[in-house]
């Protein structure tokens, strides 16, 4: 940082006209602030991780959602962290990987995205903010290959196509554009296995959160890494919606609500298919 | 011997603030008015992109007149120092002083130091809590702040225009009556015995910062709305500044 406040006037790195990017603005001005600029690590460290995030699309729109759980090794670092946030107005972004740089890489692409909008005042298109995040995720690889990796889903409403999007992404920034639905982290796998089974073309954002809960209980059952919705506390997941409105959050209780339907939809199927056990008393 | 030119300090300031002075009076004014939910800023701008009046951050905002590309690199700079600051602290801690004394630094230095002055003319907005709370600051040309209340003009008659708009603006008044007096004021006939013209929404650039509104309280006032809110207006009829807002008669909430 040569040319600082010295001389009173702001440096010039904040008059030099040309770039709408302020990823590119820290880079050159404040390289230290970037996320993927620290010192290289040089033994194993534990930082709470984050695990799984589902996102799928429906008519008019997506819904996006995250358990609520970080563990760091076996133990579980926290059980009310978030992981889905509204990038901008019309995406959302979903972490699973490293949180503490998750936290922070999120927080970069919500400021990058908002600077555009400022700059430049129009919205960067669907594609633009998706390449930006890969471009922010390819900035981390170094961390990753350290075992840090930061892996996003993206999704949003494409007010050009006006249609819902979702993108998913891996530790190099490869970008791929996924149809219908998608899961990531640890408990994506079982999640996944759900979402095929439950998804299918036509369904409305009511039936869509119920898809996406599910896929989440799922995932919990069979991932210690994720956790399924906390009636003791009220935790519930992260569930958003991005349609032509724009971004809004599931509220809580139609959660609880989601979450006690399917409870008991699994309860009954249970009790159906073992009557002949123990409790046919 | 060959004997440099002598110019005394005093005639070269003058010189450079006559030479700024100059450039800002070309452009239109712009009208920064406080209301009961914010602070709402109009100009005479029929372009639809190249913005005199910007948002900064989440409460701050921006106005300019004087030279276009002058000013859009002190608003970029504005943005940049704005995202920076509130990256690196939080977004709480971005406010319209600190970036006030930023632009004042930068249009200090250029004036004194370079050869040719900034022919600019900022204000620099923050909507608070409540009314009181709401910070004005105007900067000039030579850096020099003025923290101002309720109102201000900028540009080529901005002292004429401003004691238009001081006639007519009190505490408290709605978007629709603050407006008002802006859009009248904007119209003034140029000089004594010219015409009041009544500008539509499609020649004006219309914006507020309005404290209801959850974080980014920036907000553009275009088309239909626009067109509503000037319509709905009960002074916007009376081209005579000061015939509506006699003491007494209350129409806020």
């Amino acid at each position: 940082m040569a040319d600082t406040f010295a001389s009173g006037r702001l440096p010039h790195a904040f008059t030099t006209p040309g770039s709408s990017s302020f990823v590119e603005f820290l880079a050159g001005y404040a390289p230290h602030l970037l996320p993927a600029n620290r010192p290289s690590l040089t033994a194993d460290v534990q930082a709470p991780h984050g695990t799984t995030i589902v996102a799928l699309a429906f008519d008019g729109g997506i819904v996006m959602a995250g358990d609520r759980r970080a563990t760091m090794g076996s133990m579980i670092a926290s059980r009310d962290i978030e992981k889905v946030f509204p990038a901008d107005e019309y995406s959302a972004v979903g972490i699973a990987g490293s949180a503490g740089l998750a936290v922070e890489l999120v927080r970069l692409f919500q400021l990058e995205l908002e600077h555009y909008e400022k700059i430049e005042g129009s919205l960067l298109s669907l594609d633009g903010k998706a390449n930006r995040l890969a471009t922010m995720i390819r900035g981390n690889l170094g961390l990753a290959l350290q075992g840090l990796a930061v892996v996003p889903l993206f999704g949003g409403f494409d007010l050009d196509r006006r249609t819902g999007r979702i993108f998913s992404y891996d530790v190099t920034g490869g970008r791929y554009e996924e149809h219908d639905h998608h899961a990531v982290g640890s408990g994506s796998v079982f999640a996944r296995g759900s979402l095929k089974k439950r998804w299918r073309a036509g369904l409305d954002a009511d039936a869509a959160v119920h898809v996406a809960v599910e896929a989440l209980i799922d995932a919990a059952d069979d991932d210690s890494a994720t956790g399924g919705p906390d009636t003791v506390r009220g935790i519930w997941p992260v569930v958003a919606t991005v349609t032509e409105s724009g971004y809004l959050r599931v509220p809580d209780e139609q959660l609880a609500g989601v979450a006690a339907r399917v409870e008991d939809e699994r309860r009954a199927a249970h009790r159906a298919q073992h009557r002949t056990g123990g409790d046919a008393r | 011997m060959s004997m440099p030119f002598y110019v005394s300090p005093e005639q070269l300031m003058k010189d450079r603030a006559d030479y700024a002075r100059k450039g800002i009076a070309r452009g239109r004014s712009v009208v920064v008015v406080q209301y009961d939910d914010g602070i709402a800023f109009a100009t005479e701008n029929p372009s639809r992109a190249l913005h005199k009046i910007s948002e900064i951050y989440d409460r701050v905002a921006f106005a300019a007149v004087g030279k276009y590309n002058e000013f859009e690199n002190l608003r970029v700079a504005g943005v940049r120092y704005a995202d920076l600051r509130g990256y690196s602290y939080d977004r709480e801690d971005v406010t319209a002083r600190a970036l006030a004394n930023a632009y004042a630094q930068t249009l200090g230095t250029v004036f004194t130091t370079e050869s040719k002055p900034l022919e600019v003319e900022l204000v620099v907005a923050e909507v608070g809590r409540d009314a009181a709370g709401d910070q004005i600051y105007r900067l000039s040309y030579d850096g020099s702040v003025a923290d101002e209340h309720g109102y201000v003009v900028m540009g080529g008659q901005a002292e004429r225009l401003g004691g238009l708009v001081g006639e007519r603006w009190r505490p408290g008044l709605t978007l629709e009556a603050a407006l008002a007096v802006a859009v009248d004021v904007l119209g003034a006939p140029g000089d004594e015995g010219g015409e009041q013209r009544r500008l539509e929404s499609a020649q004006l650039e219309v914006a507020v910062l309005d404290r209801t509104r959850p974080r980014r309280a920036f907000r553009r006032l275009t088309g239909a709305l626009l067109a509503d809110l000037l319509g709905g207006a009960p002074a916007s009829d009376g081209p005579a500044p000061g015939g509506q807002s006699m003491p007494g008669t209350d129409e806020t909430t």
